[in-house]
C-alpha cells in the first residue's frame, strides 16, 4: 500500500558548524511509511560507516519484506510482522556491523544509535538504540516519544539526578546501547496510533542539545505548513547555538488516515507468505 | 581529578581527591573522611562522583549539610561550591586542567558507548588520556575543533514590526521570539527568525511570496535591514530596528 498520499516525509542532515565529518545518515521512504535516522561513533570515518552501513541495510531489507507481506499482517508465527521484521532487521544489521568492525581494524570499535518509525493502519511502530529520538507534535502538545538509553536517562529514571540538573551534566555523550558494538543488540520496540495532523520528528542528538524542547515545539507549530522549510530552520537553530554535534532530522506529517485494506490484502498476503 | 579541600576557620585541614565512586564523609571512624566534632553527624553526607560529575547528598545528618548557604538534601556540585556542616567547609575544585578541557572540549566529546562495568575504567582513563585516543568499545575524546566556539555575538539589537496599511495599521510587533509568523494562515504566511547575526524573513506557505522594498522575494531566506517595507497578503508593514 503506498503511503506517499498520506505521509510528507523530508529528511535533513548537516555537518554542524565544529565536527569535520558528518556521522549522522537518514532514509525515508514515504510510500513504505519508513523513516530511519542513525547517528554514528567510531574513529575517522568509522562512525559514518556504521549510520551509513543501518540506513542503507535496513532501508532496503525492510521495503523488501514489507512489499512481501504488509506490516500490520500476522507472520508465520502469528505475531505482528511490523514487530518481527523490525527485530529480524535490526539483528541482521547489527550482525553487519558487528562483523565489518571486527574485520577490518579500521572500523574496530564502530557503532551508531538508531531511531526508527514505520507507518502503517493508522499507527507506528518505533524502534530505538541508543540516544537518538522519535517526538511527536499532536495540536499543542509536544512530547517525546522514545527515551534515551544513556546513563544520563539511566540517572534520571533512578532519581539520582534531575532532569534540570542533567542538563550541565558532562556525562551527555555516553550511551548504553549501540548498534554494532556486540554480537546482538536490543532495541526497544513500541506502538502508536497516529491522527491525521500529528508531525513527527526524528533527530540525532545534535539537535536535542542545542535546542531547547520549547524551541524545537515552536518551530514544529508555527512552521508545520512548510516541513522543508522546518527541518532548515531546526538544524539553523542547532548551529546558530554552537553546531557543536552532527544534527539530523526527519520530519514525519500525516496528511489523513492510512487505514489498512484488509479484505483482500490480508489473507492474501498471508496466504502468500504461508506459500513461501 | 577534582577534588574537596576541608578547612575550619580558613584553615586547611586536609584535601580530599575524588578518587572513588563513594566518599562518606562523619564523625564515626569507618568514614572515608572522619570529622571527628559533635557538630558532625556520625554519618553525616557523601559525595557520589560519576565520571566527571560530583553529586552530595546529605544523609539525614542532624545538622545539615549547607551549599552556598542553602540546606540541601543533594547537589549536583559545580566547582567553586562550598559545602558547610557545622563548623567545617569543603571547598569543590575541580582540575583546572579538566575544567579548561571541560570548557574546551567536553561538549565536542562524540557519543561514547557505556558498557557495564566499565564507568570505573573510565574514570581511571580519564585521567590519563590524551586526545585523540581510540578504544575498542570506549571512544576517547573528539580530535580539537577545528575552530574555536564563535565568541557570543554582542546581542542582537530588538528588530520591530510596524504594520503600515490595512486595519491593523499603527500597530507595533517586537521581534523577541525565535521565529514570528506573520500573514493569514492558508492564504500566505511568512517567517521572520531572530537569528545571532540578524532578522531573516521566509516564505511559508501560499501561492504569493513576500515582497521587500518591491521586490518578491524566493523561497530562500531574505536578510531583513534596518527600515525595509515587507508587503505581505496585501498588507505592507516596516521592519525597524529599535534604538
Amino acid at each position: 500500500m503506498d503511503l506517499s498520499q498520506s505521509l510528507e516525509i523530508v529528511t535533513r542532515t548537516d555537518v554542524g558548524m565544529v565536527r569535520s565529518h558528518n556521522e549522522d545518515s537518514v532514509f525515508a521512504n514515504p510510500a513504505q511509511g519508513l523513516a530511519i535516522l542513525a547517528d554514528g561513533m567510531g574513529g575517522y570515518n568509522a562512525g559514518e560507516v556504521a549510520s551509513g552501513m543501518t540506513t542503507t541495510l535496513l532501508g532496503s531489507e525492510l521495503v523488501k519484506t514489507f512489499t512481501r507481506l504488509a506490516p500490520h499482517c500476522a507472520d508465520s508465527n502469528g505475531r505482528l510482522h511490523a514487530h518481527s521484521a523490525l527485530e529480524t532487521e535490526i539483528a541482521k544489521t547489527n550482525s553487519a556491523v558487528y562483523q565489518a568492525a571486527q574485520s577490518q581494524p579500521q572500523y574496530a570499535g564502530m557503532g551508531t544509535t538508531l531511531v526508527m518509525a514505520v507507518f502503517y493502519d493508522n499507527s507506528m511502530t518505533v524502534a530505538h538504540i541508543g540516544d537518538s529520538r522519535l517526538y511527536r507534535l499532536r495540536g499543542d502538545e509536544f512530547q517525546q516519544v522514545t527515551r534515551d538509553h544513556s546513563l544520563l536517562q539511566e540517572q534520571i529514571d533512578s532519581g539520582f539526578i534531575t532532569a534540570e540538573q542533567a542538563r550541565h551534566s558532562q556525562n551527555k555523550n555516553l550511551v548504553t546501547r549501540a548498534l554494532g558494538i556486540d554480537p546482538t543488540v536490543e532495541p526497544e520496540i513500541g506502538d502508536y496510533d497516529t491522527l491525521p495532523g500529528d508531525i513527527y520528528l526524528l533527530c540525532s542528538d545534535g539537535l536535542n542539545d542545542m535546542v531547547e524542547d520549547e524551541e524545537i515545539a515552536m518551530t514544529l507549530q508555527m512552521l508545520s505548513a512548510n516541513l522543508d522549510l522546518c527541518a532548515l530552520q531546526l538544524v539553523q537553530m542547532a548551529n546558530d547555538n554552537g553546531g557543536r554535534d552532527n544534527v539530523s532530522v526527519i520530519l514525519v506529517r500525516v496528511k489523513r488516515g492510512y487505514p489498512a485494506s484488509r479484505r483482500f490484502g490480508g489473507w492474501f498476503a498471508r496466504l502468500l507468505a504461508w506459500l513461501k | 581529578m577534582a577534588k574537596l579541600i576541608l578547612s575550619m576557620d580558613s584553615l586547611v585541614i586536609q584535601e580530599i581527591p575524588l578518587n572513588k565512586e563513594r566518599i562518606t564523609i562523619g564523625r564515626k571512624p569507618h568514614n572515608d573522611v572522619q570529622i571527628d566534632n559533635l557538630a558532625v553527624s556520625g554519618e553525616h553526607l557523601v559525595v557520589v562522583t560519576v565520571l566527571n560529575d560530583t553529586f552530595i547528598e546529605d544523609l539525614n545528618s542532624t545538622n545539615g549539610t549547607f551549599i552556598n548557604g542553602q540546606s540541601i538534601k543533594k547537589h549536583f556540585l559545580q566547582n567553586g561550591d562550598v559545602v558547610e556542616l557545622g563548623k567545617y567547609r569543603l571547598k569543590y575544585i575541580k582540575d583546572a586542567k579538566e575544567v579548561s578541557q571541560q570548557v574546551a572540549t567536553t561538549d565536542f566529546e562524540k557519543t561514547m558507548v557505556l558498557r557495564p562495568g566499565m564507568a570505573q575504567k573510565t574514570v581511571e582513563k580519564a585521567e590519563s588520556r590524551s586526545m585523540g585516543d581510540t578504544q575498542v568499545g570506549i571512544k576517547a575524546m573528539a580530535p580539537p575543533p577545528r575552530q574555536a566556539p564563535q565568541p557570543a555575538p554582542a546581542a542582537l539589537p530588538l528588530g520591530t514590526i510596524q504594520v503600515l496599511s490595512g486595519a491593523n495599521a499603527g500597530r507595533e510587533m517586537d521581534l523577541i521570539k525565535t521565529l514570528t509568523t506573520m500573514g493569514k494562515p492558508g492564504v500566505q504566511v511568512a517567517v521572520i527568525a531572530r537569528r545571532p547575526h540578524g532578522y531573516f524573513i521566509t516564505h511559508v506557505e501560499g501561492a504569493n511570496f513576500p515582497i521587500v522594498n518591491g521586490k518578491t522575494l524566493d523561497a530562500q531566506a531574505h536578510q531583513l535591514s534596518d527600515h525595509d517595507v515587507i508587503e505581505l497578503a496585501g498588507v505592507k508593514m516596516e521592519f525597524f530596528i529599535k534604538a
